[in-house]
């Protein structure tokens, strides 16, 4: 990397930041400390900080020829068109109750395994089923689309060819809506049970023996040892993980619902969350304004979840909150 | 003494039935999660007629290959995704690893005055962004990314969370004073990333480099959003439009004439073809997996 861009980085670093004393002399005394941070730097500004200013799309009657400052200032409109589609409550309804439904019934359960699998003897067992376990993160979620169909297809699914066999009715679950709700969670945890499992795991595997054997020879039965040290040391892994969850709360497993449903338009109604809204706003309509109203709308109340989170936490806890 | 003794065989009993119980639940975990790998392996083993006669199933009633055989009778386009996919992957997880290892160095260095503030930087894009439509607009109109290779490496290089991970793991495993004395010792900050702490952060670049790999492998996104030439479809999207689009079956009915189109076994054939590599991983890293994942708080 040549001389002026480095000087460059260093200058933009500096102007992210408040202004302080002193910034001049810390520059040059860790200078490749910060050459060492340009590659980062330049992936955060061009992948998630230039881009923020593109939210003025939000406001505009976008079109090609004119550009993001040229085109026409519409003010809210976007807004208002979005608000009056009358899609905007269920679409956000579903966000966030999926993502809660995902995030807390998959953490519930990946620590259960943990615990559990942290107990048993048998190492070689413990070391098959893990990767078990984990083996369905490695499937991405065009497989899982596949996954899905070979089960619920009405004509060749595994599941009609099993209701058949024991002399039931084929069930058509595509044309079921409600059950989607049910069956997108089942998925995510498929998905995702191995993953969050070894991650707690980790934590497990760095507590001491020897509050074990202290406990157990004060009497504590496994239920009790679980109960009063390993549930209560895994918590700041757990609020970690619950934070970076949080942070996609509006957003979410756009590819879980964008692969599985597809253009099913009868699941839309319980499965549509507002990635795959915009995703489609953008892709078959090309409507940038109002696809960017849209995501500015996620971004905010996403932001405010957090936040509010972050300040329940602190209050309790300094040491758990994020920021 | 009598109590510690009762205590013990107490413990035992709980032991003994906790662990009963744990061996039967993991077991049925361990069936419900790989059931539906199962019975794509058994499809794509299964001639197209009896999966559509008797559905599919646990067990191929007859096995047979030839899903395979037709899948790679004109294997140009699998060959040409595999291909850019495996160099994809490779790249982009090595440069992803080198970025991530420096900035996690940096963050952990006690004596890096801005390692807070920094870190809250990497952070805050989790918490609030521009959304889908301005980060296409910058990559596809500013950056020129349409059709271009980049669009496949660039998005995918970090995440705040790798970066987090990678900085906890080296903070836990390189002592401060160890840097401290090479840097006493003259050694410059990059000497100390390379000679000092890369060499002893293995399980952590085992973790986020299956991680980064991972992300690279399973890509669909990026092409669908960037890429409208077919040669350079990521795998994942090869896939996809092959099981969306009558293009495939057009290809195959093209060349062969009177050909079965895209049968579910051969759909099925193709997902394991497109799966296997990155499974394979697993067990190379997985030995440094626990170790690897430990996550530590955005301060630091």
């Amino acid at each position: 990397m040549s001389r002026p861009e480095r000087m460059q980085g260093g200058a933009a670093v500096q102007s992210a930041l408040p202004r302080k004393k002193g910034f001049l002399d810390e520059l040059k005394r860790n200078k490749i400390l910060f050459v060492m941070l340009i590659p980062t730097f330049v992936y955060f500004l061009l992948n998630s900080y230039m881009p923020m200013v593109g939210i003025y799309f939000a406001f505009t009657r976008y079109n090609f020829r004119d550009g993001l400052f040229g085109s026409p200032f519409v003010g809210l409109e976007n807004f208002k068109f979005l608000y009056k589609s009358g899609k905007l409550f269920s679409l956000t309804a579903n966000t966030i109750g999926y993502n809660v439904a995902f995030i807390l019934i998959a953490n519930i359960l990946q620590v259960a395994m943990a615990i559990i699998l942290s107990r048993l003897s048998s190492k070689l067992f413990k070391r098959i089923t893990q990767s078990i376990i984990f083996l369905p993160y490695f499937v991405s979620y065009v497989i899982l689309n596949v996954i899905v169909y070979n089960i619920f297809n009405y004509e060749v699914g595994f599941l009609n060819g099993l209701l058949t066999r024991f002399g039931m009715e084929p069930y058509n679950a595509y044309g079921e809506p409600g059950i989607w709700r049910y069956l997108m969670v089942i998925f995510y945890v498929w998905k995702n049970l191995g993953y969050g499992m070894v991650v707690y795991l980790a934590t497990i595997t760095g507590i001491s023996n020897d509050l074990y054997e202290a406990a157990e020879i004060d009497g504590a039965n496994v239920i009790q040892q679980i109960r009063y040290i390993t549930i209560p040391l895994l918590f700041p892994t757990f609020v970690i993980l619950l934070m970076f969850a949080l942070g996609r709360i509006m957003r979410g497993q756009f590819d879980l619902f964008y692969q599985v449903i597809g253009n099913n338009g009868v699941l839309y109604e319980v499965t549509d969350i507002l990635d795959t809204f915009v995703f489609r706003t953008l892709k078959q309509d090309f409507d940038v304004g109002m696809s960017t109203s849209a995501g500015l709308f996620q971004s905010i109340v996403g932001f405010f979840i957090i936040t509010t989170v972050n300040a329940l936490i602190k209050r309790k806890d300094e040491a758990y909150a994020l920021f | 003494m009598k109590t510690a003794v009762s205590n013990r065989i107490k413990k035992a009993k709980s032991q003994i039935a906790f662990e009963a119980f744990g061996y039967c639940i993991i077991t049925l975990v361990s069936l419900f999660c790989i059931f539906p790998l199962v019975l794509i392996v058994s499809g794509s083993l299964t001639e197209n007629s009896i999966l559509m006669r008797e559905g599919y199933k646990l067990w191929p009633a007859e096995f047979s290959t030839s899903a395979y055989k037709q899948l790679f009778e004109y294997p140009e386009g699998i060959i040409a995704a595999y291909s850019n996919t495996i160099v994809i992957t490779i790249v982009g997880t090595a440069l992803g690893l080198w970025f991530i290892t420096m900035t996690g160095y940096v963050l952990q260095r006690k004596d890096f005055r801005y390692r807070g503030k920094i870190s809250f930087l990497i952070y805050f894009p989790t918490i609030f962004s521009g959304g889908l439509v301005p980060w296409y607009m910058m990559l596809s109109k500013y950056l020129h990314f349409t059709n271009s290779w980049w669009a496949r490496v660039f998005p995918l290089l970090m995440t705040p969370f790798l970066i987090i991970l990678m900085r906890t793991f080296i903070s836990t495993s390189v002592p401060g004073e160890i840097i401290e004395s090479a840097k006493i010792d003259g050694a410059g900050d990059f000497k100390i990333y390379y000679a000092i702490v890369l060499p002893v952060i293995g399980p952590a670049l085992a973790t986020v480099g299956l991680f980064l790999a991972l992300a690279y492998w399973n890509d669909w996104y990026n092409t669908s959003l960037f890429i409208t030439k077919k040669s350079m479809y990521s795998l994942q999207y090869y896939l996809y439009d092959m099981l969306n689009s009558a293009r495939f079956a057009q290809e195959m009915g093209i060349y062969t004439g009177d050909i079965q189109l895209p049968t579910e076994s051969i759909k099925m054939a193709m997902v394991v073809v497109v799966t296997g590599p990155i499974i394979f991983l697993y067990p190379f890293v997985q030995r440094y997996f626990v170790t690897g994942i430990t996550v530590g708080s955005v301060k630091g």
